[in-house]
């Protein structure tokens, strides 16, 4: 992403970001909420169009990409929603085996064997039977990440892999990305605030904040940064460069006078 | 003048708003030819909006028959044509009661049914994961969906009006002891293709126009719970005016 700008409703979401994501390492985005980390996937998804600037994946600049073109480069990344956004009306078996299903004539035996495997690297091959209503927070994750890795993609996305997981399910989720990473070779780009967890398995790390990125390098240096923002937001501090309060009057005038709210 | 210009937002909302809808419904209809492909997908709505509206749909068309068999026999009875209350029954159910009744009655059980399931697709991502996964939600979700609505709706009206007159039968003949030979011989001679078709015509255009709305507030619902609630409300609401408004245009020109 190069110099990318973004806007919604007149309202700057990024300005001038500048983030690279290096073929087959483990990329970490970070950043306070509200900083735009979802939003940036959207943008390298081309769910939405950089305002100016250049996001390019696999070589392809998204903002010259048709939608023929951005369909095509879609096979070749996966996406792990926050919610897994597994398809409710069908199986664990059929949700992980629908990607391929609508995007390949590969015959019936050929697939089962590929959903099978792909349900046995996530250890839920007993599952595929499931309904996902039937599935823990952590067994769907794990689900949607077997169909994000279905179709073999280059690229896989990951949108806060580890909220609302216990920590077995957390540290299953965290041994499954490395895990893929290093089998597979698979560019990840994870997208979370989850310091401690990111730091153990990425390679680089960029803390967004301010639509910019305000730090970039390995999660060790980010530790050493001298920078107040990424002091605080590493060691979790409840005030500083971000502030706790949101801006607001004078508190104690705001008591003494009657008036709503 | 706030009220001017306040007219006029709503004038150019309405506007606006039915473009979008027009340019969703082009949308739509260029997904439902690679949607026809499949036809699994297309007979699974056909049950989802059709088959599970039916007994609403056989219960109410009972209801009404009967209703239009009373007051039909209490006013012919004043001019001693009951023998007419046949006739009477099945056009005001093939004309009008049929696809009207049907179309408010889908749209408050299969249009919210759509509205909802779509809405909610949306608000959990399942749309967005799609489009990840090369898949258009227009093709493979709201395509399937506005078709099985457009087939079961016609079907539904034929049904509603085949039960009013058993109901209107039940009441005119069995209780009222209206003449049977005349009942059926006076509907046979007052009934033509031209009132079946008139009634085809306007069931398959409400088809058209709630599976639409359905569709659509669905499909553009906010990705919220109060969101989506909002335009089921608004599918009711939406698919209720437009039944009633396109029934009287179809009426006139009909006639």
């Amino acid at each position: 992403m190069c110099d990318v700008q973004y806007a919604v409703d007149g309202r700057i979401i990024f300005n001038g970001l500048n983030l690279r994501a290096r073929r087959g390492r483990i990329t970490a985005v970070m950043g306070p909420s509200g900083t735009g980390k979802t939003t940036l996937l959207r943008l390298i998804t081309a769910q939405a169009a950089a305002t100016s600037g250049k996001v390019a994946v696999l070589g392809q600049d998204l903002g010259q990409a048709n939608k023929a073109e951005i369909y095509s480069l879609r096979k070749r990344m996966g996406m792990l929603f926050q919610n897994g956004a597994l398809l409710t009306d069908l199986s664990v078996f059929e949700n992980v085996a629908f990607p391929v299903r609508e995007n390949t004539d590969l015959p019936e035996p050929l697939i089962r064997r590929l959903v099978l495997a792909k349900l046995q690297a996530v250890g839920l091959r007993g599952a595929a039977e499931l309904m996902p209503a039937e599935l823990s927070g952590g067994m769907a994750r794990r689900v949607a990440l077997a169909r994000a890795i279905v179709m073999d993609p280059e690229i896989l996305i990951y949108d806060e892999p580890f909220v609302g997981l216990d920590p077995i399910s957390m540290g299953v989720i965290l041994r499954l990305i490395k895990q893929m990473n290093v089998a597979l070779g698979i560019t990840s780009v994870v997208v979370s605030h989850d310091v401690q967890e990111l730091a153990s398995i990425a390679d680089d790390s960029y803390l967004l904040s301010g639509g910019k990125v305000v730090a970039h390098g390995s999660p060790q240096e980010l530790e050493r940064s001298d920078s107040q923002i990424v002091h605080q937001f590493m060691s979790g501090e409840a005030d500083g460069p971000v502030a706790f309060h949101y801006p607001a009057s004078d508190y104690f005038e705001q008591l003494l006078t009657e008036e709503e709210p | 003048m706030s009220n001017g210009r306040q007219d006029e937002n709503f004038i150019v909302g309405g506007i606006r708003r039915m473009g979008a809808i027009f340019l969703f419904l082009f949308r739509l209809l260029g997904q439902s030819v690679p949607a026809m492909a499949r036809p699994s997908l297309i007979i699974a709505q056909i049950y989802n909006a059709g088959g599970r509206s039916l007994i609403i749909i056989m219960l109410c068309g009972l209801f009404v028959g009967m209703v239009l068999g009373l007051q039909g026999f209490q006013l012919l009875q004043r001019f001693g044509s009951e023998e007419a209350l046949g006739s009477a029954a099945a056009l005001g159910l093939l004309k009008e009661l049929g696809p009207v009744v049907t179309a408010l009655l889908f749209a408050g059980r299969a249009g919210t049914a759509l509205t909802s399931e779509i809405g909610l697709m949306r608000a959990t991502d399942q749309l967005t994961a799609m489009e990840i996964m090369s898949v258009d939600p227009l093709r493979y979700v709201a395509a399937p969906r506005f078709l099985g609505g457009v087939i079961a709706m016609p079907l539904l009206a034929a049904i509603f009006s085949v039960v009013g007159l058993f109901g209107a039968q039940l009441i005119g003949v069995q209780l009222m002891h209206v003449d049977q030979g005349a009942f059926w011989s006076q509907l046979q001679g007052a009934v033509g293709l031209r009132d079946v078709t008139e009634g085809l015509v306007k069931s398959c255009v409400f088809g058209v126009s709630c599976s639409l709305i359905a569709v659509h507030e669905g499909y553009n619902a906010a990705p919220t719970a109060a969101g989506v609630g909002l335009a089921t409300t608004r599918t009711v609401v939406a698919s209720s005016v437009m039944t009633l408004l396109l029934d009287y245009v179809l009426t006139a020109f009909f006639l």
